[in-house]
């Protein structure tokens, strides 16, 4: 396996929180083209290694744990080059990079097994791992804008903005960013429920139910947005909540699994 | 071949002078061929601001340029008025610092990057532009770019009218779908409410203790008036409200948003407190989704973003530096039959 295009990726997204933080540190923030330039090398990088993957596996390269945790990070940055660009809000990448940078992280120090649950693939497994996990991407970019929608309503209310104030976007339209991931994510998420469905796939009951948890909060948050129950900034602290959640106990779960499967 | 400039400004000039002087689009052009006409001159351009009266000229006689543009002021307003005046680098120099807002009366504003290009268009649609004005006029607009993304002079808003649309951006974004109350008929609230017009605000409302005051501000801004009695069930509508009331205790308390809040459904509320005493409670900025300012907490803002912009002149100076010297030496190369 060659390993030269992910640690590329690695040191792409390395570069750009680099630049993230030297940044903060001079007072002079400026968000600009190196973040969205360095995420989108990053992404070539990762794509480069995730075909390689896949054709060693004749499969959707999603076979073990940090095959996993980069193919979500991979999702997390495709969509900030298509969503976090187009809003306008190139910041995010300055919150994306870290984050993409610590699960590539994680996924190097993991071991590469094959996890056993996956091994039996067929078309709509496949379909319904992919595309969980990028609908994982889209809630993982809506957790990034949740935090800089806090970030910027702390700006707000302590009166005395810092340099990054005039960097961030408004908090409407931060607001707004948040709420289309979300729904690109439970569009994808249901849709991926409903291949592992057809694909009568046995799994692990609290798997299940869990799935069906994070399913449910997201689906219960997009409904108070919906019927304005929820403050921007009550929305911003429950994606952040129902995301890092996630990122913990699925993986815990999928581990359980595959230890009762052994 | 030299670049002259001569002209008065805000610092030399007082504004009853300086309005005898502006000049409108049909004296421009007739000024413009009077300058064309003086011996020497090749081309010449006009910037005429509220805050200054520039003359730009390609001469290969300085002097006599100078001699000719006192006369001609003189003969058009009848009285003699010191010009300062510059030529080659000092003209070049003087053009890109006013071109970056470093020789504005509101430091690093961008209003004049504006009023330079319309002063060169308007010379170039009537043939009276040469080479190298044309070429000293596209290297301004380059230079005058480069200092603004490059340096913070433009950073942040200078007054509390602007430092108020500024935060209400970063809250709401587009402004246009942005309900204002005015509480107070004061010359403060209206300052702010214009501020905030210009930045796409349509709807108005205006209430005052005496209604009168309240219709009278309504009329002049465009918006609506409403009886003192009545803005606390129109809290509702608003996003954004202006308080500047001569009263003497607080009128928005907590007691009084909390239960409006709810009804508000999520959406944020800014209030723009300007009066003294305050008239908004201040433990109403803890509340969710509403964000409070005070007339304190306004100017010290503008206050630092004057100070940012000051410890940025230094670097904009150098920068424009190197581009006066980078047009000198394009100068020096041109063959005078050309230029």
């Amino acid at each position: 396996m060659n390993h030269l295009p992910l640690l590329a990726s690695t040191l792409f997204y390395f570069l750009s929180c680099c630049w993230a933080v030297l940044s903060f540190r001079s007072g002079e923030f400026r968000a600009g083209r190196f973040n969205v330039i360095t995420i989108a090398l990053g992404v070539i990088a990762q794509s480069c290694f995730l075909i390689q993957q896949g054709e060693i596996n004749h499969a959707c390269p999603i076979r073990t744990l940090p095959e996993i945790i980069i193919f979500l990070s991979w999702a997390i940055g495709i969509f900030y080059l298509v969503i976090g660009t187009t809003y306008r809000i190139s910041l995010m990448g300055t919150f994306t990079a870290p984050l993409i940078l610590g699960l590539q992280s994680i996924a190097f120090l993991l071991p590469a097994e094959k996890i056993p649950s996956m091994i039996p693939m067929n078309p709509w497994i496949e379909m319904h791992a992919a595309l969980s996990l990028v609908a994982f991407g889209a809630f993982g970019l809506s957790c990034i804008s949740g935090m800089m929608f806090l970030v910027q309503e702390r700006q707000l209310k302590s009166q005395h903005p810092d340099p990054i104030f005039h960097h961030l976007p408004p908090i409407r339209i931060l607001e707004e960013a948040t709420i289309r991931l979300l729904w690109m994510g439970l569009i994808l998420l249901t849709i991926s429920f409903a291949a592992g469905w057809i694909a009568s796939h046995s799994i692990l009951g609290l798997k299940f139910w869990i799935s069906l948890l994070i399913w449910g909060a997201y689906s219960l948050v997009l409904f108070l947005n919906q019927k304005h129950r929820l403050t921007g900034h009550r929305l911003a602290l429950s994606v952040i909540i129902i995301f890092f959640f996630s990122l913990l106990v699925l993986p815990l779960i999928g581990y359980v699994s595959d230890l009762a499967l052994r | 071949m030299n670049i002259f400039c001569a002209g008065l400004n805000y610092k030399t000039t007082s504004l009853e002078i300086r309005e005898r002087f502006a000049v409108s689009d049909d004296e421009m052009e007739k000024l413009l061929r009077h300058f064309r006409a003086i011996e020497g001159v090749s081309g010449a351009a006009i910037l005429s601001t509220c805050n200054r009266v520039e003359f730009y000229v390609s001469t290969l006689c300085p002097l006599q340029a100078l001699h000719s543009c006192h006369s001609i002021l003189q003969e058009r307003i009848g009285v003699d008025i010191p010009l300062y005046h510059y030529s080659t680098p000092d003209a070049v120099r003087h053009l890109f610092r006013v071109a970056s807002g470093l020789d504005s009366m509101v430091l690093g504003e961008t209003e004049i990057f504006g009023q330079v290009k319309n002063a060169y268009s308007f010379s170039v649609k009537r043939g009276m532009t040469t080479r190298t004005l044309h070429r000293l006029f596209q290297h301004t607009f380059r230079v005058a770019k480069h200092v603004r993304t490059e340096t913070h002079i433009t950073r942040g808003a200078s007054s509390v009218g602007s430092v108020a649309v500024q935060l209400a951006e970063k809250i709401f974004g587009n402004l246009d779908l942005c309900r204002v109350m005015i509480l107070g008929a004061g010359e403060i609230s209206e300052r702010t409410a214009r501020s905030l017009q210009s930045r796409g605000v349509r709807s108005l409302i205006v209430s005052n203790r005496h209604y009168d005051k309240a219709v009278a501000l309504a009329a002049e801004i465009g918006g609506m008036a409403l009886h003192f009695d009545h803005w606390e069930k129109n809290i509702l509508d608003v996003d954004i409200i202006i308080s500047a009331t001569g009263a003497p205790h607080a009128i928005l308390t907590v007691e009084k948003i909390k239960p409006l809040l709810k009804q508000r459904q999520g959406r944020p509320l800014f209030i723009i407190d300007l009066a003294v005493p305050r008239d908004v409670e201040p433990s109403i900025n803890k509340m969710e989704g509403v964000f409070l300012y005070d007339i304190d907490s306004l100017q010290k803002i503008a206050s630092d973003s004057i100070e940012v912009r000051r410890q940025e002149v230094v670097r904009c100076e150098s920068l424009i530096e190197e581009n006066v010297k980078e047009f000198l030496r394009w100068m020096k190369n041109i063959p005078l039959s050309v230029s």
